[in-house]
């Protein structure tokens, strides 16, 4: 009989063993399947690395597809670390992207204005509609307890309905699916731009984006670690309910954390359309925003190892595209997170083999006795059903997130 | 437009959230939360439809689509109920590695054809006035199958002794613990459950409602949709039944209106190549948020609804969460 018990204490090195022996162990897997199908697992990986870090242009290439993973992986990250699943970051992304392409295509500011006003324009209008598109689950949720992962999600749908909207509509350019490029002042600038001063800039397309993500990143670490709010969001994340005997207005930091997390997907949507595509137009994202959320799991929340695992997450998107069969990095993402979750069982417990199969599954601290539960009295499933309170949105909302304390 | 037709579209479409729906309800009422109903009907449609093209036989595509759902789902039980990672994150897990992997099985898949599953009239039943043709007249066996699913599992659920026992595990595992049922097992039972009824669905949507191979826009959100039909329902397959039905039968009539030319005699803005056609689709995502809205605010009001111990592992003698 397999057991799992608690571990009393966690080595420093095991969390960071196990996750990177998670991502070869899903390597190998997704290898084997790419094998089955009639692929060559090594030479798609060495494709990968070459076509992504091989060269001084490539990673700059592997650095603009990450610059969006950045932005959208710490929407998802401070979102998770309060429990809250917002899995909609891809149509957060899609209304920055619209919110900033407006100011330039409505427009919204006269011709000729100059690229100092009007990218931080552009910025302010994409984190906006970023943040109102956060703010519709945040609200329906705090409010109405209704669950944010279908919400979300459900929004992201809307959300490519409405970009179709404005770039097959009013925005069209000549009946393509695409806007009119945006003008020069709106761009931002480029290592390339930069090449007389740096030769060796030249060609080079990443952009000022991936400042945006790396101050994001800054940012979050210390609202996170080091501020008030930060603590309360990460207090709501561990036990909401020692939270709530704190006095903290729940649903109050559920909608603001929405609102910050949509206005930084928002960013990476503007960020997008503004460094790398230079117009609207449909399909401006392969999915950034449903890779986000393998890239806040990987980095375990923390906006630092955001950075490196959308750095990552970017090689896989970039050298991916020209890998046969299409599906291969969607399906790598999908094995890299459940091994992921499986590796985390193995930091949080130990596995025992008992032979002689004694009764207990897991039964670690009252070794099985059969009426469980003993220590919470009349509730022992966790007090869960005892009353609307105690439980906010949860009753209604299937998977809302459910303490882990 | 026959309202007629539509009708009977409906519930031929409606059919794969039936399906779908019912099975997560299965799941969640043991107590856990499946998010990856999406890829696993992806899963069940590309290996039903692959396995009907290379065997010409389209009631084995079915039988290896419910194994591969059910495959799936084990694997998402055993990670949540014995593990105990995160329902919700291995439920997302399961719809990413299901979606990757179907485009992968998929590939080569576009642009063939298979045959589909039989199209039946029952006698006698089909010439009733109005509901004969709507439910009965040249219907899929696999819309008939969904017509004794409902009732079976209604009455499976609510009024056996299984059923009780499902219900238990769902609403106080440590109850139905000390009363000697085999909680994880029986969790484990209803996920994997859950799992051939998805892929089950995937298969009725490649092999019966809209054949053919369409990468990842096969399912295009119906797995999602069938998660929310399930607080919509509030945990019961009848009212899920008709939550299906209903919400099929409402979509093609809504993109239906892309067909008229004016409406009140106003010109009608959502004619195909007009842009506004584009709000029209965003509707049926819309009406799932205000279902989802709707069912989550009566259920918190009569304090019914989501199984009390819904996704939260059971372990022995641990509190519960």
């Amino acid at each position: 009989m397999v057991r799992l018990e608690p571990r009393l204490v966690t080595p420093r090195w095991l969390s960071p063993a196990i996750t990177l022996g998670a991502v070869v162990v899903a390597l190998v897997i997704s290898g084997a399947i790419i094998g089955f199908v009639g692929g060559d697992p090594v030479a798609s990986y060495l494709h990968i690395l070459n076509a992504s870090f091989g060269s001084i242009g490539v990673l700059s290439d592997t650095l603009v597809k990450a610059t969006p993973l950045i932005l959208t992986g710490l929407a998802c990250a401070l979102a998770f670390r309060m429990r809250l699943w917002n899995i909609g970051a891809e149509g957060q992304f899609l209304l920055g992207a619209w919110g900033a392409s407006a100011v330039v295509l409505f427009p919204l500011v006269p011709a000729g204005t100059p690229g100092i006003i009007l990218i931080p324009l552009m910025m302010i209008a994409g984190m906006a509609a970023g943040a109102v598109w956060g703010l519709i689950p945040g609200v329906l949720r705090a409010r109405l307890g209704v669950n944010e992962i279908i919400t979300t999600l459900m929004l992201n749908y809307v959300a490519l309905a409405w970009i179709q909207f404005w770039v097959f509509g009013p925005w069209s350019q000549g009946g393509f699916q695409q806007s009119k490029p945006f003008p020069e002042a709106a761009w931002l600038p480029r290592l390339t731009d930069f090449a007389e001063i740096v030769p060796a800039f030249g060609g080079l397309t990443a952009h000022l984006g991936l400042v945006f993500g790396l101050v994001a990143a800054g940012l979050l670490w210390l609202f996170l670690e080091r501020s008030r709010f930060g603590y309360e969001i990460r207090l709501i994340g561990d036990s909401p309910r020692a939270a709530r005997y704190a006095g903290i207005d729940i649903g109050r930091r559920l909608i603001v954390v929405f609102a910050i997390s949509g206005a930084l997907a928002g960013l990476a949507g503007m960020s997008e359309v503004n460094g790398a595509v230079h117009r609207l137009q449909d399909h401006i994202s392969p999915g950034y925003g449903f890779t986000a959320v393998i890239v806040a799991y990987l980095a375990k929340f923390r906006p630092g190892r955001v950075v490196v695992a959308a750095i990552l997450f970017g090689a896989l998107i970039l050298a991916g595209r020209e890998i046969q069969p299409s599906g291969v990095p969607a399906m790598i993402q999908g094995i890299i997170l459940f091994t992921l979750i499986v590796g985390d069982v193995l930091v949080r417990y130990r596995v025992r083999i008992d032979r002689g199969g004694a009764a207990a599954i897991g039964g670690a601290s009252t070794g099985g006795a059969p009426t469980g539960g003993a220590p919470t009295g009349g509730a022992p499933t966790g007090g869960a059903p005892t009353g609307g309170d105690a439980r906010p949105a949860a009753g209604a909302a299937a998977g809302a997130p459910r303490p882990g304390g | 437009m026959d309202l007629g037709l539509i009708a009977a579209a409906g519930i031929a479409t409606g059919t794969v959230l039936l399906f779908a729906s019912i099975g997560e309800i299965f799941a969640e009422r043991a107590g856990v939360l499946n998010l990856g109903v999406e890829g696993m009907m992806l899963m069940g449609a590309v290996a039903g439809y692959s396995t009907a093209l290379s065997t010409g036989n389209a009631w084995l595509g079915v039988l290896v689509a419910m194994v591969v759902g059910a495959l799936l789902a084990l694997l998402h039980g055993v990670v949540a109920i014995h593990l105990r990672a995160d329902q919700v994150v291995s439920g997302l897990a399961l719809t990413f590695l299901g979606t990757g992997l179907a485009r992968v099985l998929g590939e080569g898949l576009t642009n063939t054809n298979v045959e589909r599953l039989p199209a039946v009239s029952i006698p006698i039943l089909d010439g009733l006035p109005i509901v004969g043709p709507i439910l009965f007249h040249e219907q899929s066996v696999l819309v008939y199958l969904g017509f004794l699913l409902v009732p079976a599992a209604w009455f499976w659920i609510e009024r056996t002794r299984p059923g009780l026992h499902l219900r238990a595990v769902g609403e106080s595992p440590a109850a139905a613990d000390a009363q000697g049922i085999g909680v994880q097992r029986l969790r484990l039972v209803y996920v994997v459950f859950g799992g051939v009824l998805a892929g089950l669905a995937g298969a009725t949507l490649t092999l019966a409602v809209a054949p053919g191979w369409f990468g990842d826009q096969t399912v295009n959100g119906r797995g999602w949709i069938a998660v929310g039909l399930v607080i919509f329902a509030r945990w019961n397959p009848i009212r899920a039944a008709l939550g299906s039905y209903l919400f099929a039968a409402i979509t093609p009539w809504i993109l239906g209106l892309q067909g008229v030319d004016t409406i009140l005699g106003i010109q009608n803005p959502f004619l195909p190549g007009r842009s506004a056609t584009f709000f029209l689709e965003m509707l049926p995502y819309l009406f799932v948020i205000a279902a989802v809205a709707v069912g989550s605010r009566s259920a918190v009001r009569r304090r019914i609804g989501a199984p009390a111990a819904l996704g939260i592992p059971y372990v022995r003698g641990e509190r519960g969460h």
